[in-house]
């Protein structure tokens, strides 16, 4: 497995990751401590998860004829 | 003598040798991480109800460490995809981006260590139980800043909810620091690895991963500086280490993915 099809792997659990830390925050900020930090995190969370994908796209797009293997 | 297939591809495996190798590398790292995983799971699993610390671990710095650690395995792809293209200024932008995101990781973890091992814990002779960061200590007495003091009816680390919900407050309150007679104090110990199961844990957890960090920060940094000296008489091989070191990087990061939200949010 190349460099480029572990990136992929690496983005797909990244973008996983950040789905379920803008869940946990969500419900940090909505029933433990609804502070301003809590918040952020939930932005930020759901910036990253509408991020890593289109990244993804772009970086395959950039690496089109390198191989997966 | 020339080593054989560190360009060209294998005509029984399909990669060049170096792939091979790291692979196998990457395989014996995941058992030996996949193993304490297991050990942290069934430790968790096993200790007694509410009586596992949670909460006592910063995850503002975790969430920096776990970005700074996501923009590095950016930087490190990319710095192997501009040798793909020929660019090896690019290149150097690239690697050296990633050098200054491990030393950054390394900085924060060490931060935070720091703060775990200041943190002294007091079992007082009337039962209670304080912890906070020492600030000053005498022949007679210690002062802890920002203590948060509990009856000491659990282990090390552990507060109850309402210590826990309380600190979650908007004012966030803590008292004044609190000086305290060492002839009142019973048991005094500090959040280290020591200090309980969930410290030890936690402390040969991320140590691992810490010194993983470290190792592929100075293949990384080498390759940026002295080793680049390949580009100009092997630049397909020299491409492949750069590929070789980012496979490592990647599965350190990948670990950290995995680590972040286990150690400090679970």
């Amino acid at each position: 497995m190349s460099l480029k099809a572990f990136h992929l792997i690496f983005v797909t659990a990244t973008t996983l990751f950040s789905l379920f830390f803008g869940l946990w925050s969500l419900n940090q900020y909505r029933n433990i401590d609804p502070s301003a930090l809590n918040l952020t995190f939930v932005f930020l969370a759901f910036v990253m998860l509408i991020a890593l994908p289109i990244y993804g796209y772009y970086f395959l797009k950039k690496l089109k004829d390198v191989s997966f293997l | 003598m020339e080593v054989p297939y560190t360009v060209e591809n294998r005509p029984d495996t399909g990669l060049y040798n170096a792939k091979v190798g790291i692979w196998l590398f990457l395989a014996s790292e995941v058992m030996l991480f996949g193993a304490l995983f297991s050990s942290y799971i069934l430790l968790r699993v096993g200790a007694l109800e509410g009586h596992w610390p949670t909460e006592l671990l910063n995850v503002p710095i975790g969430t920096v460490n776990t970005m700074v650690l996501i923009l590095s395995s950016v930087t490190v792809v990319m710095a192997w995809a501009s040798l793909k293209l020929n660019d090896f200024k690019k290149f150097k932008m690239y690697q050296l981006a990633t050098v200054i995101c491990a030393c950054m990781f390394v900085l924060i973890k060490s931060y935070e260590y720091r703060d775990k091992l200041t943190h002294h814990d007091v079992v007082l002779a009337d039962g209670m139980r304080v912890d906070g960061h020492l600030v000053e200590e005498t022949d007679e007495y210690i002062i802890l800043s920002h203590p948060v003091s509990y009856p000491a009816v659990k282990g090390i680390g552990y507060r109850p909810t309402a210590i826990k919900e309380a600190e979650h407050g908007d004012d966030h309150h803590h008292a004044e620091d609190r000086k305290i007679m060492l002839a009142d104090i019973v048991k005094r110990t500090t959040w280290g690895p020591w200090a309980n199961t969930y410290f030890a844990i936690y402390f040969t957890l991320t140590g691992l991963h810490a010194l993983h960090v470290i190792a592929g920060a100075l293949v990384i940094a080498y390759y940026w500086g002295p080793g680049s000296k390949m580009w100009k008489t092997n630049p397909e091989q020299f491409t492949n280490r750069i590929e070789v070191s980012g496979l490592f990087w990647h599965f350190v990061d990948l670990v950290w993915i995995f680590l972040f939200p286990i150690l400090y949010l679970l």
